[in-house]
């Protein structure tokens, strides 16, 4: 049972073989606003780490300072076996990231995105057609490979957007609520994704809101809370924290948290914008509003 | 980062930023639009009254007024480009390509190069076709090969500087609407300046102004290069313009990039 807060620090030497993201007493504020207040955690090679937390919890200031984008104000954070602060090219030369809102060149085709990653990530010529091919077949999108992305569908995009961060062979991706806003279909299309990359011995850390995914995904969940971990756990342990039987992570999120988790309404993700560069703090008071 | 990848990686940038444009040639077809539309205007309908208060010999004609527009338009047309290249800019930050770039083991300098070198591209491309229309509405010069190359020189100069500042624009504008509306200042300020009418003629303030403003002196010494004129002073000053306003452009352009740590 591995449920504690910063109190009780858990966390093994950063170093460690075997550990593709190690994350010590990591702080971030922007002005006054703690963002995160000090979070620790391990992700082991080939595990699913999710990150569970409502809107302004810090999940994708997290994700921003692990691929290197933010710094932290303090702490320490290895990813692939190096400091982000002190080698974030060979970091950023291991990782992948997809973000929440798809990061695609609207303006080239499916295919001239894909290969636009392949050349930026130096793969030889043939190597990178035949990876491309490979990926439009896998996601289901050669047919409209040689249209321009503008004008793709929302979930297309998605794809595509998560074929592009795997087609430069990350050993670490980032997946930030990559499932927002999809229908359950391309839900489960991600989730497949997700679990084909963990069996090649791939790491995993994503953030999500909806809890069925980090039970159907991830070998742990921290529960994030106004930047700290509130819990972590394997789904299971968290579950078997709650009092009575027939528990979801939602119960697991109001007894370790004394409010509930759900924040947003599932039909607007376009609300679900966390505190990111520069941007205004989501207001933390809005979780509290929706029980179940 | 091998030093071959940044000349690479950037080569691979400019690709995609020519691509940009083969793809929507519509946009850069509008960028020199602007110019022309300008030129024509001021040639034909205000040219006949503005080239007789031109201090010429006995007043001047439509035809002069046109030698004396045609600099200045041309830097109206690096003007224009550059616009395009805060929108092309604030496209990829706010679309968060920008953001995926930098999560790759990409230099910084590789992916900026695109948008910079893919501008220049397109100024040249535009002058080609301001130079043309000039000619085509009567535009001649007395100026040798000399004087051409140093007006080339210097148009480059500034398209690259220009180029630098209007991408810290758009990086800085948080929206494309932003972007594409902050560098019209630099569409308005050759208007108040010597480009369209001399500034003696203008009242004391505002005359103050346009004299010692960059746009002046780069459209004096444009002027002087392409006329067959010597130049004077006013290229140090040209020269100097430049140089700070790239200068001011690079080092805005690298801090609103990120602050992620220097490789």
């Amino acid at each position: 049972m591995t449920t504690s807060n910063r109190a009780a620090p858990k966390t093994p030497p950063v170093s460690a073989p075997g550990t593709a993201i190690a994350v010590v007493g990591l702080r971030k504020s922007f002005g006054d606003h703690h963002v995160l207040g000090g979070v620790d955690l391990t992700v082991p090679v080939g595990t699913v780490y999710a990150l569970l937390g409502p809107n302004g919890a810090g999940k994708t200031t997290m994700v921003n300072i692990l691929s290197t984008l933010l710094t932290a104000d303090a702490g320490e954070v290895r990813v692939a076996g190096h400091d982000v602060r002190r080698a974030p090219g060979q970091v950023r030369s291991a990782i992948g990231v997809t973000g929440q809102f798809s990061a695609i060149d609207m303006f080239l085709t499916g295919r001239e995105n894909l290969r636009l990653m392949a050349d930026l990530s130096h793969l030889d010529r043939r190597g990178a057609a035949r990876d491309v091919a490979a990926l439009l077949e896998r996601f289901d999108l050669v047919e409209a490979a040689d249209r321009r992305a503008l004008t793709w569908s929302g979930g297309m995009r998605r794809r595509l957007d998560l074929a592009m961060t795997l087609i430069t062979r990350p050993r670490v991706i980032f997946l930030d609520e990559p499932t927002t806003g999809l229908d359950p279909r391309s839900r489960r299309e991600v989730w497949d994704v997700v679990r084909e990359q963990v069996a090649d011995g791939v790491t995993v850390l994503l953030t999500t809101q909806y809890l069925e995914e980090a039970d159907a995904l991830a070998d742990r969940v921290g529960v994030l809370d106004a930047g700290t971990l509130a819990a972590e756990g394997t789904p299971g342990e968290l579950k078997a924290l709650v009092p009575g039987d027939g528990t979801n992570l939602d119960d697991v999120f109001l007894a370790l948290t004394g409010h509930a988790a759900s924040a947003v309404d599932p039909a607007d993700p376009t609300g679900a914008v966390a505190p990111a560069d520069g941007i205004a703090p989501t207001d933390l008071t809005e979780k509290e509003t929706t029980a179940r | 980062m091998m030093p071959t990848y940044v000349v690479r990686d950037s080569m691979t940038m400019l690709r995609r930023n020519l691509r940009h444009l083969s793809r929507y040639p519509s946009l850069a077809v509008m960028l020199i639009a602007i110019p022309v539309v300008f030129l024509l205007l001021f040639v034909y309908v205000f040219g006949g009254t503005l080239g007789a208060g031109l201090p010429v010999h006995g007043g001047g004609t439509r035809a002069d007024y046109l030698t004396y527009l045609v600099p200045g338009i041309w830097i109206m047309t690096v003007s224009s480009v550059a616009n395009g290249t805060a929108v092309a800019v604030a496209i990829d930050q706010t679309g968060g390509m920008f953001a995926r770039f930098r999560t790759m083991d990409i230099s910084r300098v590789s992916v900026l190069a695109g948008h910079v070198l893919g501008a220049v591209i397109r100024t040249v491309l535009a002058l080609a076709v301001m130079i043309v229309v000039a000619v085509l509405l009567g535009f001649r010069s007395d100026a040798g090969l000399p004087g051409w190359l140093g007006a080339a020189g210097l148009v480059l100069l500034l398209a690259f500087s220009f180029t630098w500042l209007t991408v810290a624009m758009g990086l800085a504008a948080g929206s494309i609407e932003t972007a594409s509306n902050t560098p019209l200042v630099l569409m308005v300020l050759p208007i108040v300046s010597s480009g369209f009418v001399p500034t003696e003629q203008m009242p004391v303030g505002l005359r103050q102004f346009a004299e010692h403003q960059p746009f002046t002196p780069i459209i004096e010494t444009l002027r002087s290069l392409t006329s067959g004129a010597p130049v004077a002073s006013e290229g140090w000053f040209a020269v100097g313009w430049c140089v700070v306003i790239g200068a001011v452009g690079y080092l805005w352009s690298r801090r609103q990039l990120g602050r992620v740590p220097t490789r």
